[in-house]
């Protein structure tokens, strides 16, 4: 009786606690935290990164989520106390725009500047055309080969 | 050579030119030399329980000016080469109005010990075990010391070792303002 009534009381006390908070699915900690930069570590994310801070900061990202806020919340507090530093891609205005535009338009001048050297290559004739040949002297080799041949 | 193709041998070797402008700010520039976005802004409140037992609140701490220096046992040389002008600062301007809190980062309990007993801190001195307070404050790594003014603001951030003249510098300036 005694093994029924704490079974009760367990079964009770599983469904009283976390369950009322939504369960916080892990690919969205994974999500928030490859987003972040681990502060500790050179160029990781906070997701890749095994060190401790990147452990508690996943951690503050599940609590937080738990907590019932958005991602995108979870980003805004650690951009409040870090700045965009924080932020592994450079939000895509003001100055930092210059990171996202550079890149394709120095492509694109490098392929014009192709285009341009390739067809002035393509234009030059490949090899000056040979003088034209007088007749004797095409007779004299002909003679000359037929000479040499037993 | 027509003039096109003049231009054309030049625009080459130039280009590097801003290539190499480029690295030489990037190399000149300490990536960790970040400006704090709490500079000016509310410090977040926080509640730790000292090494020695006893609560470390800073709401309990308004209209005093408080620094909030972060540390750890194993952040040799900068952390061992701050802690006598910390202990100093705190002498000398605890009857003042100045509040000190050392904030123990990413460490363990034993080393974290040793090193308080190392340098006779008289200063509450707590752990941040789930690193919360590390967050809040935008901590990258130790030493990192926040000056508080008596309205509860950030004032000012150190990232690395801080000095007696920068202790003295900071704590006057905040101890001269007004409630």
């Amino acid at each position: 009786m005694r093994g029924l009534a704490a079974v009760v009381m367990l079964a009770v006390l599983v469904m009283a606690t976390p369950a009322a908070a939504a369960p916080v699915s892990e690919d969205t900690v994974h999500e928030v935290a490859s987003q972040l930069r681990c502060v500790v570590c050179q160029s990781l994310s906070v997701a890749d990164s095994p060190s401790e801070t990147a452990h508690q900061m996943k951690d503050i990202i599940r609590e937080r989520l738990a907590a019932g806020e958005s991602p995108e919340q979870v980003r805004a507090y650690f951009v409040e106390k870090y700045g965009t530093w924080i932020l592994l891609s450079p939000p895509r205005q003001g100055f930092n725009l210059l990171v996202w535009v550079v890149p394709f338009a120095a492509l694109g001048l490098g392929l014009v500047l192709v285009l341009i050297v390739v067809r002035r290559w393509s234009r030059r004739p490949a090899v000056p055309e040979a003088p034209p040949l007088d007749p004797a002297m095409r007779a004299r080799i002909r003679r000359e080969m037929a000479e040499r041949e037993p | 050579m027509s003039g096109r193709s003049r231009i054309l041998r030049w625009a080459i070797p130039l280009a590097v030119v801003p290539v190499l402008v480029l690295l030489a700010y990037g190399f000149r520039t300490d990536p960790r030399d970040i400006p704090s976005p709490l500079l000016g802004r509310p410090a977040s409140p926080f509640k730790l329980t000292a090494f020695d037992g006893k609560p470390v609140a800073l709401e309990s701490l308004r209209g005093q000016v408080v620094v909030v220096n972060f540390w750890a046992s194993w952040c040799y040389p900068a952390c061992y080469e701050e802690a006598p002008s910390l202990e100093r600062a705190w002498k000398t301007y605890k009857d003042r109005g100045l509040m000190m809190v050392g904030v123990n980062f990413q460490d363990k309990d034993e080393p974290a010990r040793r090193f308080l007993t190392q340098f006779g801190h008289t200063f509450p001195n707590a752990p941040d075990p789930a690193g919360r307070v590390s967050v809040d404050y935008g901590v990258y790594g130790v030493p990192e010391t926040y000056f508080i003014d008596r309205k509860g603001r950030v004032r000012f951030k150190q990232v690395g070792p801080v000095s007696d003249q920068m202790l003295k510098d900071q704590i006057e300036r905040l101890l001269a303002e007004e409630a």
